[in-house]
């Protein structure tokens, strides 16, 4: 049963004059990988941000398994949306562990009182903490890195705790920007991996990448945003087959052509 | 200059170019170092001149006197550190890493407070006439290790003269791990640590006069960074994370026994006003060293409830002065009202990121001290009593214990100021508690995820303005429980203290000081700021108006060496420095947290 997770509704986003996201519909169905893909500065990551609140849309409306989400992103992470940033926003001085902990903010209570007064209610749910974060760190293979700053990891595996931080808020959808960005071959492989073990959780999963290789190993679906609008969307064949795509990719063909693999500056 | 090819290669295994900074052989340079420390201690049981105009008296020969045991104790160490570097059993500890740094810095903390101390008499008493031949016997012998250690062969090769001495004073990238030791031994040398800190510290705060407390400074400056090159200090900070409820334990006796070591109350004085200062400070660091948001009026929240208490308070001078509240009850009305003000300039401006909070608080402050100048019947309503303020606020008395009066425990006589100093104590252990319950924690480590990036903090679930408001009402609560305690202590309140800066504590400029000078993020820097901040312009009076401009010239300094504060939270010491990987915990052995998981997967 494939019941949307994500109901993007006639999403419209204008910077002054200029529209960088016009009048997208969009649905992610629960249990699915949904990709995201378009040229640089067609809008995707503005897109991302309109439905987690970064942005407020100039126009439209963005659901969660059925109720309209308030543009707020503390909000919408509570209602079980989690993302991770194009350029890596880690709590760089912060430890590994401490970074998941973190994403865990909506799934505890515990305020002021509780943490002055340490009751046994307080240490529980730190026990408990700790112990979904280590699980996390497991299931992305930092655990034995807990204690290092986040500053000091190396880029692939700050990809990885982002991933790891935003899965802590026990998100029922995920989005990812630009998930290999700066990886090898190698590196991105395992988040290939890494991204169907995460559908197997149970979360539905939206991501936006450059790699077409990438893109199309994973999706169930693709929509191509240019300029703002979404152009196709279907699975991977028709989108690689539509014409008006691959004239927006500079009229190249994509399947591992290195010229339209280009990575991202910004 | 010139170069001296004098010694054939075969005669010694370094190459030449490992020579010292002064061209003597190395072999000359321990020697040196150990003589001259012993001369220099013994020097001071010489009369050094021979009038008693000098403060302190240092005309008497057979024993040292005045600033002389400085000049004493520093020669001593440096003896010790010269045996040490000998590798004689039982010392070798001192100087772990085996490095030179520690030798040289010693030698100059002894030649530095003994060259001073000849000098002020020279210029003091008008003439180099007044030294006793002991005087120059002194100089003399403390010149000696100096030379000594910069005659000590360089760790490093081929650099200019300034990298060279750089270099020679650097701490050591590596420090040997040290060795196990039992609970006993690490909690017997926690004790020792607790008990010579009380001794320093309470030697500093008795100095009677400006050179007595300019030595001091001189010796236990370079005391310290001797022993922080040496590693000591790195761990000592080891130890005390492995036995952290025993370190706290030592830390408050050594704060309650202060009192019972002062004849004189004046100086008990001093330590109250201290630990007030201190609390004040640690209460800004949660809303600056957790929170990241800038407080530059933090000083009203302390006048709120001051303010508060000394209405409160029944002195026949305040606007409700039939009213007068059990010290309890003062003392939350005062936190409560400078809560209320917190929550008051927090709600509006927390929405907004920025420098936003910057320019309201420090508005904030001072409409706060013009406003309580101005709320005196004339101009304003009369609540306040304007410029007079409220004086004659009687002394707290608590089930029958008046602390206004002298009491004798176990012999001791503990005066009035000792009485109040030892209620700050317990409330600096309150907010000691609260300080480190709150930054471990889920609100304490949003606040730092903010601080860090607040955009990635809100999109993981954190709503940024009720956290912030949180820490922000937090700290200006600490900062009016300070303020009810101050209130008593100083029998009056007035509007001036509470301005942004003036060239005496508290003021907003003094403690957002005491916050970033002793360390931001850490409990134990804010403290130390404070009693920096606060006996510095109390001990050299000479500084008066212009230190000021002294301590904007000693932060400039301190940001440009030492970013991250005199005591470096770790995360900001990581911040600051490039260290590699540093952080990787060496330290796990020695923590009871469970040792990391090695085990990739
Ligand atoms: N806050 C903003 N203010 C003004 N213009 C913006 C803002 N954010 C994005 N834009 C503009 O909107 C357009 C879309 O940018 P966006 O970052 O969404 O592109 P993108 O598809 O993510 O590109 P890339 O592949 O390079 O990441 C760009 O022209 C960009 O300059
Ligand atoms: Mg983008």
């Amino acid at each position: 049963m494939t019941t949307p997770v994500l109901e993007a509704r006639d999403v419209t986003m204008r910077f002054g004059g200029l529209t960088a996201v016009r009048s997208v519909d969009f649905t992610v169905n629960s249990g699915e990988i949904v990709g995201l893909i378009g040229p640089n500065g067609a809008g995707k990551t503005t897109f991302f941000n309109c439905l987690t609140g970064l942005y407020v849309p100039t126009e439209g409306t963005v659901s969660y398994q059925g109720t309209v989400l308030p543009p707020k992103p503390h909000l919408v992470t509570k209602a079980g949306i989690a993302r991770t940033f194009q350029n890596i926003r880690l709590f760089a001085n912060m430890t590994v562990l401490e970074n998941v902990l973190v994403g865990r903010h909506t799934r505890t209570k515990e305020g002021l009182w509780s943490a002055l007064l340490r009751g046994p209610g307080f240490k529980k749910a730190e026990r408990d903490s700790e112990e979904r974060a280590m699980e996390l760190l497991e299931f992305i293979g930092l655990a034995h890195k807990r204690d290092h700053l986040a500053r000091n990891l190396p880029y692939g595996e700050q990809r990885k705790l982002e991933i790891a931080r935003a899965l802590a808020s026990e998100p029922g959808l995920l989005l990812l920007d630009e998930p290999t960005a700066g990886m090898n071959p190698q590196e991105t492989r395992t988040t290939e991996e890494l991204v169907f073990a995460i559908r197997d959780r149970g979360v539905a999963v939206l991501v936006i990448e450059h790699d077409m290789r990438f893109i199309f190993n994973l999706c169930d679906r693709v929509a191509v945003l240019v300029q703002g609008e979404k152009l196709v969307e279907g699975t991977s064949d028709v989108v690689q087959a539509d014409e008006r795509v691959v004239a927006a990719y500079l009229g190249e063909p994509f399947e591992g052509d290195p010229s339209t693999t280009k990575g991202e500056v910004q | 200059m010139t170069e001296t090819t004098t010694t054939p290669p075969a005669d010694r295994a370094p190459a030449p170019a490992a020579r010292g900074l002064v061209p003597l052989p190395p072999a000359t340079a321990l020697p040196l170092l150990l003589a001259g420390g012993i001369a220099t201690a013994a020097s001071t049981f010489l009369a050094w001149t021979w009038t008693a105009e000098f403060p302190g008296d240092l005309t008497v020969s057979g024993y040292p006197g005045g600033l002389q045991w400085l000049t004493f104790t520093a020669g001593l160490l440096t003896a010790l550190f010269a045996l040490s570097a000998y590798r004689v059993r039982g010392l070798r500890w001192l100087t772990p890493a085996g490095n030179h740094a520690p030798l040289l810095l010693v030698a100059v903390g002894g030649f530095g407070t003994t060259w001073y101390t000849v000098l002020a008499i020279t210029i003091k008493l008008g003439g180099l006439a007044n030294l006793e031949p002991g005087g120059f016997i002194a100089a003399v012998a403390s010149l000696v290790p100096l030379v000594g250690a910069l005659a000590l062969p360089a760790e490093h090769r081929g650099e200019d003269l300034a990298t060279a001495l750089g270099k020679r004073i650097a701490k050591p990238d590596r420090i040997p791990a040290a060795e196990a030791t039992t609970p006993w031994v690490q909690r017997a040398a926690i004790t020792a640590v607790a008990v010579v800190g009380l001794i320093v510290f309470t030697y500093g705060i008795d100095t009677e006069y400006g050179e007595l407390f300019i030595g001091y400074l001189i010796v236990v400056v370079f005391t310290i960074w001797a022993l922080h090159t040496a590693g000591l200090l790195d761990r000592f900070s080891q130890l005390l994370a492995g036995n952290r409820s025993f370190a706290l334990a030592m830390g408050f006796l050594a704060a309650i026994a202060f009192p019972f070591t002062q004849t004189d109350d004046h100086y008990a004085n001093i330590g109250v006003n201290i630990l007030i200062f201190g609390t004040v400070a640690l209460g800004l660091n949660i809303v600056v060293g957790l929170a990241g948001l800038l407080d530059l009026g933090y000083v009203a929240f302390l006048g709120v409830g001051a303010y508060t208490a000394a209405l409160v308070s029944g002195s026949e001078f305040s606007k409700f002065s039939g009213v007068q509240f059990p010290f309890w009850a003062a003392a939350l009305s005062g936190a409560a009202a400078s809560l209320i003000f917190g929550v008051l300039i927090g709600a509006p401006t927390l929405r907004l990121r920025g420098d936003y909070l910057a320019i309201v608080t420090l508005g904030f402050g001072e409409i706060f001290r013009i406003a309580v100048n101005n709320m005196d019947g004339d101009s304003g309503p009369d609540i306040t009593n304007g410029p007079n303020g409220i004086p004659s606020i009687p002394d707290l008395s608590f089930l029958g214990f008046n602390f206004g009066e002298a009491h004798d425990v176990g012999g001791f006589t503990l005066g009035r100021f000792a009485n109040y100093y030892l209620l700050m104590v317990l409330i600096m252990a309150l907010v000691v508690l609260v300080y480190t319950r709150a930054a471990d924690s889920r609100i304490g480590r949003s606040w730092i995820a903010i601080r860090e990036d607040e955009t990635a903090a809100t999109a993981m679930g954190i709503n940024g303005f009720r956290v912030k408001l949180v820490a922000f009402a937090l700290g200006a609560s600490l900062a009016g429980l300070a303020g009810t305690v101050s209130a008593h202590v100083t029998y009056s309140v007035v509007p001036n203290p509470y301005q942004f800066a003036g060239s005496t504590p508290p003021n907003s400029a003094f403690l957002l000081a005491a916050v970033v000078l002793g360390g931001m993020g850490t409990v134990a820097g804010p403290l130390l700021g404070a009693a920096l901040l606060y006996l510095l312009p109390e001990k050299l009076v000479f500084l008066q108006d212009k230190s000021l401009l002294a301590f904007g010239v000693a932060l400039i300094l301190l940001m440009r060496f030492r970013p991250e504060g005199i005591i470096a939270n770790r995360r900001r010491q990581l911040e600051f420095h490039e260290t590699g990987q540093l952080d990787v915990p060496d330290t796990t052995t020695l923590t009871d947290e469970p040792a990391v998981t090695k085990a990739g997967t």
